[in-house]
């Protein structure tokens, strides 16, 4: 069955789009009333379609903690938040190290997620850092790339190993990047920090392990990605490398665009997250890196942590905070503030990623699955935990007013959400 | 030993430490001798005294069955005086060092010293302090000059000529010393020397020895004349190099499937001990393809053949 998506603001443009089953027929100023005379018409009264967010940084409680988040509840919260496939990290217990977790992930998805769920297979054991894992087999098996997650590969010589073993077999390495010998603080290191009494991370700490990181992909040419930078000298980092031509990128949380260090107040343990949140001066220099292309991808990092692991003073609080549902009303921050256009919204959030990790979906060409959102930038919404779908609420937005949601959303032709005000 | 004076020489060195001092004469020389061998080892009677009174020490530092049990069978078949002498489990233990070990044998008066030594160099290191003749029955990742001396001789059994054959040699070349000397041999023969594996078992610059570097067993097997398969140490692939036996067997085992990709009937070699179901499939080792069972053969008969060649440039130590 064909459907029509007329009178709607595309990534370039005004036009409409055009689907059959799972995929999409055309898209653009074309699509219009005259020639879908066969198709259901949905009339999106001049609000925008872009193709649906690829996340590439997302952690479930599945398997191993299931009570913080499944891929059920995590696929739901993304629903709702236009996500249309969310990248799982391999940090669950046990962790996916090998084909076998890889084949668990990926069938669980399918039978209980409304969203496409892909999993990024650990480059070490057990993310342990110390032997590398099967990452050959992984790749075959469906992971998308390969990364710790929330741990950096500190050892250099293993890192050099991985990134050529990587080459082999054309798999991106995705590296956290904080060298943990110099980075074991709670928030960031400087004057906050030292008044609150906690220990802080220096931004360096993210400098030195991406530059280290960025001589090792000059060595073995390995396709690399960090992860998430978080401070204006990383930007200009990853701009020198770019220039070099190296095949790297980055990507940025939505955290670190839309928050501050100074948002961590009274020891607000919702904004303690890794790497920590910066000073001002670095969310504006991340802001304009993104918007300037040396930044790739925005990511919600999505961390669901429970009262267990959050209500517990600041410097024992886990890292991390939930993000699915709110990181395209974040994003739209940087739209209507002009800092990006929503062209330059549609590569960073579905396009780069779909291009980083060589999926099918993620643009609305002819022939691509049909995953797409539906967004109103205007409608105001308030963040009230308790109406969230994560089943973890540590949200860092809570309570506040975000501009602009998703109306409906879209995956493999199949509606999996839909507001209703 | 008398006979040295009516032997022709094969070549001019005191010793044999590497494939790379040999040239194209003295490799052919070589073969062409150890060709005559292989014959004397299928008779019935397989002496051939030429070394009568001649002592050969077999000086073991690392752990050996093949190679150290080959050099004393081809001895004895000279009829030299073979003496097996493995390090590890004496003097070394007592802190006694390479060299005071050596000259303490060559006190003795040997003939031939053969050496096998965990680290690269020292058999040379060890050959430039004895006045006997020094054999490298292997040193560290450096050589293992008869290795490559009697595969160049199965092959040749079985394609005639080296020069223009291509050559697979798949594996850990980054550790092997079988690789390296079959490298030097093989290329200066004039076959085309391919080395297939995952980047990380390959040394630095390899491409500058004169091989075509493969990381797919698809690509680097096309039309392979011989693919030679090397030994993975078990601690290699456990995530230091490889993740892990079973990804190795899987992207770089040689199957019958993989072997397909090899010219029709290619020869299959393997320096041993293999580890079946990780570098090689047991259907493969075994199958009718495979010369690994001649190689162990061609080992003595080289060996004979290095002993013999050596005896002929002696000057009596009297």
């Amino acid at each position: 069955m064909k459907r029509a998506f007329l009178n709607a603001v595309l990534p370039n443009g005004h036009g409409g789009l055009l689907i059959e089953g799972d995929r999409v027929v055309a898209s653009g100023r074309a699509v219009t009333a005259a020639n879908v005379s066969d198709a259901e018409v949905y009339d999106c009264n001049g609000h925008i379609i872009m193709p649906g967010i690829i996340d590439m940084r997302v952690f479930t409680g599945e398997p191993g903690s299931e009570y913080r988040e499944t891929l059920a509840s995590a696929s739901k919260a993304a629903a709702a938040g236009g996500v249309t496939t969310i990248i799982v990290m391999p940090n669950t217990k046990p962790v996916i190290d090998d084909a076998a977790m890889v084949d668990f992930i990926l069938r669980r998805a399918r039978d209980t997620a409304d969203v496409r769920v892909a999993p990024m297979g650990a480059i070490t054991k057990g993310s342990a850092g110390e032997l590398m894992a099967e990452l050959g087999l992984m790749k075959e098996a469906g992971a998308v790339a390969v990364t710790d997650g929330t741990k950096s590969v500190a050892n250099a010589a293993l890192m050099r190993r991985a990134m050529l073993y990587a080459r082999d077999h054309d798999i991106l390495v995705v590296q956290h990047v904080e060298e943990p010998s110099f980075s074991n603080g709670v928030m960031n290191a400087g004057e906050r920090a030292s008044r609150l009494g906690l220990s802080g991370s220096y931004g360096l700490s993210e400098v030195i392990l991406l530059e280290r990181d960025l001589r090792l992909v000059e060595m073995t040419g390995c396709r690399y990605h960090a992860a998430q930078i978080s401070c204006a000298e990383s930007v200009e980092v990853m701009r020198r490398a770019k220039d070099k031509g190296l095949r790297v990128s980055c990507g940025v949380s939505i955290n670190h665009l839309s928050l501050n260090e100074s948002d961590v107040g009274p020891y607000r343990t919702f904004f303690k997250v890794s790497p920590p949140l910066r000073s001002e001066e670095d969310r504006c220099a991340l802001v304009a890196g993104l918007a300037e292309g040396v930044i790739d991808v925005v990511v919600s990092s999505h961390d669901p942590q429970s009262d267990d692991t959050k209500r517990l003073p600041f410097a024992e609080a886990a890292f991390g905070a939930i993000g699915l549902e709110t990181i395209l009303s974040a994003a739209l921050v940087m739209t209507h503030n002009k800092n990006i256009t929503l062209e330059r919204l549609s590569q960073i959030l579905s396009e780069t990623p779909q291009r980083l990790l060589g999926l099918a979906q993620g643009q609305l060409k002819a022939g691509c699955p049909a995953d797409f959102v539906v967004i109103d930038p205007y409608s105001n919404w308030k963040v009230e935990p308790a109406n969230l779908r994560s089943r973890s609420k540590n949200t860092p937005f809570e309570q506040r007013t975000l501009e602009g949601r998703a109306m409906a959303t879209w995956v493999a032709g199949r509606n999996v959400y839909s507001y209703v005000g | 030993m008398s006979q040295s004076d009516t032997r022709p020489p094969i070549f001019k060195a005191q010793h044999l430490l590497a494939v790379t001092d040999l040239s194209v004469s003295e490799i052919k020389s070589l073969l062409n001798l150890a060709a005559t061998y292989a014959e004397v080892n299928r008779n019935a009677d397989k002496r051939h005294m030429i070394l009568a009174g001649a002592t050969q020490v077999n000086l073991f530092f690392e752990n050996s069955t093949r190679t150290q049990s080959s050099f004393e069978i081809a001895g004895k078949r000279l009829g030299a005086d073979v003496m097996n002498m493995t390090v590890s489990s004496s003097s070394i233990s007592k802190g006694e060092t390479v060299l005071d070990t050596a000259m303490t044998i060559n006190a003795m008066q040997p003939d031939f010293l053969v050496v096998r030594h965990q680290s690269s160099g020292a058999v040379e290191l060890l050959s430039q302090k004895v006045s006997c003749a020094v054999i490298n029955a292997g040193d560290g990742q450096h050589e293992h000059p008869t290795q490559a001396l009697l595969d160049a001789l199965t092959i040749r059994r079985h394609l005639k000529n080296l020069e223009g054959l291509t050559v697979a040699i798949c594996g850990d070349v980054y550790h092997s010393r079988v690789a390296r000397s079959n490298i030097a041999l093989l290329t200066k023969m004039g076959a085309r020397v391919r080395v297939v594996a995952p980047s990380n078992l390959l040394p630095s610059d390899i491409a500058n020895f004169g091989v075509e570097v493969f990381s797919t067993m698809k690509d680097g097997l096309a039309d392979a004349d011989v693919v030679m398969m090397l030994r993975l140490q078990v601690e290699r692939m456990a995530g230091s190099f490889v993740p892990s036996e079973r990804e190795y067997y899987h992207f770089y085992g040689l199957t019958e499937e993989k072997l397909k990709l090899a010219k029709p009937g290619a020869l299959v070699m393997h320096p041993g001990p293999m580890n079946r179901g990780v570098e090689i499939d047991s259907a493969v080792a075994d199958g009718a393809q495979s010369v690994i069972r001649e190689q162990v053969e061609m080992g003595v008969a080289v060996r004979m053949a290095v002993l013999d060649a050596l005896s002929r440039n002696m000057r009596s130590q009297a």
